[in-house]
């Protein structure tokens, strides 16, 4: 049947890791039709006795809409390893370049970030949630977008945060891009508040006005997820405006 | 058990429909709610894939897999709504 999406194997080129816990695998998916930002990638593991595990993982790199583009883009996942799960500890801490694995994508298409949206983008990470997030700031990078983001990215400590040199390059080279971090658990030196949860006050005072109608994306554990989507609508946001993503944890 | 939410479910909806199904609109069996598939509640790892309403917690759609046929059952839905391609 035509259309139909497939299994396939790619190739890990390359691996950095973006905190002690997570992950960048670098494929080469031979064929790769693009992304767009916000979109996944299933990954399957299949054990010698057949048993298999599939889970989804949010693409982190950015893909040009700029068909045959030079500058195409990457697919590159950040993996967060959880220390029960089947299928993350493997790519996190046993996975090498030059492995291959089985998976099939892009797929997703609602919870993702198109070049064409013109509002501006309020995002609002919790943890390992920023992934699909920096996803769509890349590629408003890569497209030279206008919109204007903020990112509101709440960590337990500063060396929980993924991707913290890029984003303070990004501030710096992106015009129109401001990210503003909230600490729960432990503070950079200097910092000028006590570590807390994100609240009323750090939305209001770091995302944008409800009369300017931005596109709002969540992403974070389930606790953080509706935390933050009841405050935006409390805010008076339009629920239509905000989507939502939500994954594991507490 | 990893709690998640329809945007998980992207992959193997994407194999049995010819769209993506996440930006469908659901309406609730339970309780008349409507969202889109990507709100629903999603628990893993589970025999199989149970999306469940986020309002009233009712199943509204089961996915299994078999080596060989996929079983989707969406008895607790009355409707689904997509966007035709511009």
């Amino acid at each position: 049947m035509k259309n139909r999406i497939s299994w396939r194997v790619a190739t890990v080129t390359a691996a950095r890791w973006e905190t002690s816990s997570a992950r960048t695998l670098v494929l080469d998916v031979p064929d790769w039709p693009g992304h767009l930002p916000g979109q996944h990638i299933d990954v399957r593991l299949t054990a010698e006795d057949g048993y298999s595990a599939q889970r989804s993982y949010s693409i982190a790199s950015a893909w040009s809409a700029e068909a045959g583009s030079p500058d195409a883009g990457t697919v590159e996942l950040t993996v967060q390893r959880l220390d029960d799960g089947e299928v993350s500890p493997y790519l996190t801490d046993v996975v090498e370049p030059g492995d291959r694995i089985e998976l099939r994508g892009p797929v997703g298409g609602w919870f993702v970030w198109r070049e064409k949206q013109t509002a501006p983008v309020l995002l609002i990470a919790g943890g390992s949630g920023v992934v699909p997030l920096m996803s769509m700031i890349r590629a408003r990078g890569l497209a030279r977008g206008r919109q204007p983001f903020r990112l509101i990215y709440s960590v337990r400590t500063p060396e929980d945060a993924a991707y913290a040199d890029e984003l303070r390059r990004r501030v710096r080279e992106d015009p129109g891009l401001d990210v503003h971090f909230v600490y729960t658990r432990k503070t950079p030196d200097g910092w000028p508040a006590p570590p807390k949860r994100i609240d009323v006050a750090t939305i209001n005072s770091h995302g944008w006005p409800p009369d300017f109608q931005p596109d709002c994306y969540v992403c974070g554990p389930t606790a953080f997820v509706e935390t933050a989507a009841d405050i935006l609508v409390a805010l008076g946001h339009d629920p239509k405006r905000v989507r939502t993503e939500r994954f594991g944890g507490a | 058990m990893m709690e998640l939410d329809g945007n998980a479910l992207a992959g193997d909806l994407r194999e049995v429909f010819a769209t993506d199904m996440t930006g469908a609109v659901f309406t609730c069996a339970g309780c008349a709610h409507t969202g889109v598939l990507a709100t629903l509640r999603v628990w893993q790892p589970a025999p199989g894939l149970v999306g469940r309403c986020p309002h009233c917690t009712d199943v509204v759609l089961r996915l299994v897999r078999t080596p060989t046929r996929v079983f989707l059952t969406l008895t607790g839905a009355t409707r689904l709504e997509l966007p035709l391609e511009p």
